[in-house]
């Protein structure tokens, strides 16, 4: 009797499950590799009184971290649009964020965009609503990562490169080469640090693209099954000198600061927030160049307050907005018109906002594929799944 | 009308049941069983390579890549490892202080002191797991500074972090169990004990162990299942070190359904160490 009822009870219990199952998973169930249809926005009405945001840190700032630094208060009093940002600290989180459609905005780095478009979550932006669209650098627009056959999926934001971190008190000789977070006989073993993120496989692989040109990578998310493995195998090596990956920037910040970590990668503005708080840190591009991102703002193709969402993106790519996102977060402006509003006069110049050939040796964030991205025909990539599995299996190991 | 409607329900026994139990019965078979079958399945799904989209077509995949990858084997290993050593630690702590609480205190201390026991409850997990990464912090933190000096050196952020970590956050959850046993033990057995001639440690050993020992084994179901679930300790102060939590957390926004794979493990060692304790025979007598 008892084990009768029990199994009923069980038996209720899967059929629910499998009904929720099914629910959850009945929306988006085939394996796209077509694109989605998502509508584009039409024309601009009323504010819905809030936007929700997903963004890197130092994207959105309200005044909270430095009473100086503020480009949203205005914005909300113009707009009457309340913002509410969401950290993401790494390109997965922001595509798993943007999958439960409660945000409207997300500012994509070349790593997620393209999943979130083929995803179906990432509606194509109507640029003629976004006046301030006109004065971004040519070179910019309709790039692989923000746009899918010349149709615009969102605003370009800025570029960066990612650094190599060194406490200038402590680690000496300074570094120039990325070698430095990679010798096994460094005396800082235990104070390296690595970005924890699937994504940081392509730093393994733009070393050895520098250091071992017999593997032939061109392009560090375009890598065959030797290459990849080659790039993971650096990474174990690696991690006997690791104390800690960093996910939370203001962890490593912290981590910064108490000497926990004295060198390895990072973004300006952790050396921008470290040195504000008085740490002897520099960032450099080594001589290898760097991986780096080229980020866009993009809209949620389930959006519940569009036109919002608009008027932060025209916000956001405004010369004012973007010079102080810029020079705030030590990252090159997409607006050609930001130059002229930093506070340092030479900051464009400084960030080779406008400087071609600076970013020849930084090889953008992108969700790696099948198909190559360097346009290799005869071999097959390592899908960015397989490059999960893999930083997976290697931070548990 | 209300009274009217409660002798309604007063002639209808069943119906009472009915209201009572829907609520509480709907939440269990839904939230909790049903939260539990999605997971269940979700682990046979896979996704789109490219998009990261769940696809709902069944294969083993998942668990071929968990059973065969030594990395996992490693990191359910390392964390039983973690969750038994806080269970002990827990319990050799736990023992004297709720012994003193219940048998030695004064009566009136006693509620004094089960309330300090609570106090650390009160403050946020994530500001007591922070203050041990600053009390951990090599060379910088309190513990280099204040017993440097006598050569007792941090262990730095490690496995060894993670079961300080743990033990002092759970530690309450052993030591109410054990009080609340404690305080229902006669102190007439310990004096007929006494009285016969055993000494303190066989007093121990024969006596207090086996009756309290369902109340500690109460108290390791707490321990042992909060360190086994545990991620936020381990990605604050365990260095580069991960438990199965961070590999749920790092696989759910990318691959949900190798994450909810992967989950399947702590559930399997509850269910066994259930069953364990089951055979005991301690869930009877508690």
């Amino acid at each position: 009797m008892r084990k009768k009822r029990l199994f009923s009870q069980i038996a209720v219990a899967s059929a629910i499950a499998l009904v929720l199952a099914a629910c959850s998973s009945g929306e988006k169930k085939a394996s796209e590799t077509t694109l989605p249809e998502v509508a584009m926005m039409k024309s601009l009405g009323a504010g819905e009184g809030q936007v929700n945001i997903v963004a890197w840190a130092g994207y959105v700032e309200n005044g909270s971290n430095d009473p100086a630094v503020d480009w949203v208060t205005g914005f909300e009093t113009a707009t009457g649009c309340k913002v509410n940002v969401k950290v993401g600290s790494t390109s997965d989180d922001m595509v798993a964020l943007m999958k439960t459609g409660e945000y409207d905005v997300v500012s994509a780095s070349g790593d997620a965009s393209l999943r979130l478009i083929y995803g179906g979550d990432a509606a194509p932006v109507n640029t003629d609503l976004v006046p301030n669209y006109a004065d971004i650098f040519d070179g910019l627009k309709s790039q692989q990562w923000n746009s899918v056959d010349g149709v615009a999926y969102g605003i370009p934001h800025g570029r960066g490169a990612n650094l190599l971190a060194y406490r200038t008190d402590i680690v000496n000789p300074a570094p120039t080469s990325w070698g430095s977070v990679f010798d096994a006989n460094s005396p800082y073993k235990g104070k390296i640090t690595a970005y924890d993120s699937p994504i940081y496989i392509a730093d393994a692989a733009l070393y050895l693209m520098k250091t071992q040109p017999d593997l032939g990578i061109k392009y560090p998310s375009a890598l065959d099954q030797t290459q990849f493995d080659a790039a993971v195998a650096l990474l174990k090596e690696q991690k006997p000198l690791i104390g800690e990956y960093w996910g939370d920037y203001l962890k490593h910040v912290a981590s910064l600061k108490s000497g926990g970590t004295v060198l390895g990668t990072t973004w300006q503005v952790n050396i921008n927030l470290a040195q504000s708080e008085g740490v002897k840190v520099e960032g450099i591009k080594p001589v290898e160049g760097s991986t780096g991102w080229s980020d866009t703002w993009m809209i949620s193709s389930e959006a519940k307050n569009p036109n919002c969402a608009y008027m932060w993106m025209d916000h956001i790519a405004s010369p004012e907005a973007n010079a102080a996102v810029a020079e705030w977060f030590g990252e090159a402006p997409s607006n050609a018109k930001a130059c002229d509003l930093t506070s340092d006069t030479n900051f464009c110049t400084t960030y080779h906002a406008a400087d071609a050939a600076y970013w020849d040796d930084v090889y953008y964030w992108n969700t790696a594929t099948e198909a190559c991205l360097d346009g290799r025909t005869d071999v097959k990539c390592v899908p960015y799944s397989e490059w999960v599995k893999a930083w997976s299996s290697l931070r548990n190991a | 009308m209300r009274s009217s409607a409660a002798t309604w329900m007063h002639k209808r026994p069943k119906m009472r049941l009915l209201a009572l139990l829907t609520a509480p019965g709907l939440w269990l078979v839904v939230a909790y069983l049903g939260a539990l079958g999605a997971l269940l399945i979700t682990a046979f799904f896979t996704i789109d390579s490219f998009t990261g989209n769940v696809v709902a077509q069944f294969n083993l995949g998942n668990f071929q890549d968990m059973l065969t990858d030594p990395a996992y084997r490693n990191v359910v290993l390392r964390t039983l490892g973690i969750a038994i050593s806080v269970t002990l630690i827990c319990a050799i702590f736990a023992i004297p202080m709720a012994f003193f609480m219940a048998k030695i205190a004064k009566p009136k201390n006693q509620k004094i002191l089960v309330a300090l026991v609570l106090t650390p409850l009160w403050a946020s997990y994530l500001v007591k797991i922070y203050a041990w990464r600053s009390m951990l912090e090599p060379h910088t933190g309190v513990i280099d500074w204040l017993l440097g000096p006598i050569g007792i050196h941090s262990p730095g952020f490690g496995g060894p972090a993670i079961i300080i970590g743990l033990a002092y956050l759970w530690l309450p959850y052993m030591i109410l169990p054990i009080y609340a046993g404690l305080e229902r033990l006669p102190n007439s057995l310990l004096d007929a004990s006494g009285d016969l001639g055993a000494r303190n440690f066989y007093t121990f050993r024969r006596v207090i162990l086996p009756l309290i020992f369902p109340s500690l084994v109460a108290g390791s179901m707490f321990t042992f299942s909060l360190s086994l679930g545990d991620y936020i300790t381990a990605q604050i102060i365990g260095g580069k070190l991960q438990m199965l939590g961070n590999v749920v957390y790092q696989n759910f926004s990318i691959n949900l359904p190798f994450a909810a794979t992967i989950a399947t493990i702590p559930v399997t060692i509850m269910a066994l160490y259930l069953w364990l304790v089951r055979r005991t025979g301690a869930l009877a007598s508690l």
